[in-house]
């Protein structure tokens, strides 16, 4: 154990309202995820355009051949049995283990991911309302001028990519990959999601065509909304890879309590 | 540890981990909260949505193929013998909470003012198929007969089953009286086929698939629908759990 005075400073580093948003979020977001896998397996063949069914064309599709899983993508077949299509002895484009609930039930996946829908919803509207009246947005998730330069952000991605992450004072502050991570879920995949998922609803279409149409129809708002989907589960991954790169503690304890403890400098 | 065993550990934690979830998501507080859910979801649609029209495609949307689905061929005898005489005496009775029950045969209903509509069908499951409608009005059959004011639900009983249960389904009166839904004996020009719900269906545009009752033989108002069959207002809804409210 260092002597207190080499220890490096604990900073207020996230207010609770946003500890409680990503408390929130972190529940719902399974619930959607899995609850939504659980869905797509009622129809594993994705489509682009104003229709779409069995007999039209899918530009993706997970299935089985007997004991056998695939995903077919761009006119071939990737065998993915024991991940996608055919495991845990189950056909189903995405297994059990991983949905919700984790047997076949249509009705009451549907049950849950709308529940989380208002869930998501409701919280995201009252977080940036919060982020926008508090500066939360402007002065933790802003890039600043500097931020914004190509060599800063090439600079940024060079040190992520050598696992380099900012330590000391540097790591006061989100850095600008991270920031421009962050405001992509909350502006860009987020807002997606939720409006490909109302532009799937046939009485979300009467009173929102335009939506619709902005969509370029139905089921190429389900197929947006799977891609949405698929990049909150990449995010995911990389938050969680990020938060043990790290150190897992520390990122828990400010992440609950709000109290973070700035790494030490690097030694020369 | 080798794979296999690594494997069996996992998935035997993995068991547990969805037993407990499942035992979760199945109790009575998170059938209510679902519950409250589809509430919410149903007000919230109602309220921005009012009397809107479902969009309308052009000729060119029409899907190449419109699979069918669900029961493709009800077996019960008397509808066979209907199909094998061309609907000539099948009659379509509305009933239930009316002033006037009525019994329309198909040469009436087809020289009743009609509505053509290219819409587009959704499945629950996620697929989509878009076709031509052409039928009566069910406001212009409802008014025919005279709703009684009490009337809450419109209920269409089917001629198909599911190993003897058979297929119904329920609107409520906002959706029923309006003037997209209709009860279409005309699919892309042709007559209803009977893989598509010969010789009557229900199109109810801003629902999704399993209300869009097949081989509709009765049109019945009734003030609840708690104690039609398993009373949750559909074949579906009492047997799969589906939500009664097809709009999402």
């Amino acid at each position: 154990m260092l002597p207190a005075m080499e220890r490096s400073p604990l900073i207020l580093r996230i207010r609770w309202p946003v500890r409680l948003w990503h408390w929130i979020n972190a529940l719902t977001v399974f619930i959607m995820l899995m609850s939504g896998m659980m869905i797509f397996n009622a129809h594993p063949r994705l489509y682009w355009g104003k229709f779409g069914a069995n007999f039209d064309h899918a530009w993706l599709e997970i299935g089985n051949h007997g004991a056998h899983g695939y995903l077919a993508l761009g006119g071939q077949e990737w065998p993915t049995t024991g991940v996608l299509g055919f495991a845990q002895g189950i056909a189903l484009a995405f297994p059990p283990l991983v949905t919700l609930p984790s047997h076949y039930n249509l009705a009451l996946a549907r049950g849950w991911h709308f529940l989380g829908a208002w869930t998501l919803v409701a919280s995201l509207v009252c977080f940036l309302l919060y982020a926008l009246l508090s500066g939360h947005l402007r002065r933790d998730l802003g890039l600043s001028r500097e931020e914004r330069r190509p060599r800063a952000l090439l600079h940024d991605i060079g040190q992520h990519l050598r696992l380099r992450l900012p330590r000391g004072e540097a790591a006061r502050h989100y850095n600008p990959l991270q920031k421009l991570a962050y405001l992509s879920v909350l502006l860009a995949v987020l807002p997606l999601l939720i409006a490909t998922g109302l532009a799937m609803s046939p009485t979300m279409n009467a009173a929102l065509p335009w939506l619709l149409d902005g969509l370029g129809g139905r089921q190429s708002a389900r197929s947006i909304h799977f891609l949405c989907a698929l990049a909150m589960a990449l995010f995911i991954a990389v938050h969680l890879a990020m938060v043990v790169l790290a150190g897992p503690l520390n990122e828990l304890r400010a992440m609950s309590t709000g109290w973070y403890r700035l790494p030490p400098e690097r030694k020369p | 540890m080798t794979g296999f065993s690594r494997r069996a550990l996992l998935a035997g934690s993995g068991g547990l981990l969805l037993s407990g979830c499942d035992r979760l998501t199945t109790s009575p507080t998170a059938k209510s909260l679902l519950s409250l859910g589809e509430k919410a979801s149903r007000s919230a649609q109602r309220l921005v949505t009012g009397q809107a029209l479902a969009p309308e495609f052009s000729a060119v949307d029409i899907s190449p193929v419109f699979r069918v689905n669900g029961n493709t061929r009800p077996t019960a005898s008397a509808y066979l013998a209907h199909v094998e005489r061309g609907f000539a005496d099948w009659r379509l009775a509305i009933d239930g909470l009316v002033a006037r029950p009525l019994a329309l045969s198909l040469a009436h209903l087809r020289a009743l003012p009609q509505r053509t509509q290219i819409t587009r069908h959704d499945c629950v499951e996620g697929w989509s198929a878009i076709a031509q409608w052409t039928g009566v009005p069910l406001a212009a059959l409802l008014h025919g007969a005279g709703a009684l004011p009490q009337a809450r639900y419109a209920v269409f009983h089917c001629a198909d089953d599911f190993s003897g249960t058979p297929y119904y389904e329920s609107i409520d009166l906002a959706e029923a009286l309006h003037p997209q839904t209709i009860l279409a004996h005309t699919m892309n020009g042709q007559p209803l086929s009977v893989g598509h719900g010969a010789p009557l269906r229900l199109r109810v545009e801003r629902q999704l698939g399993y209300k869009q009752a097949k081989y509709v033989m009765r049109v019945e108002l009734v003030a609840s629908l708690d104690r039609l069959y398993g009373g949750k207002g559909g074949y579906w809804e009492d047997h799969s759990g589906y939500q009664w409210w097809a709009g999402i």
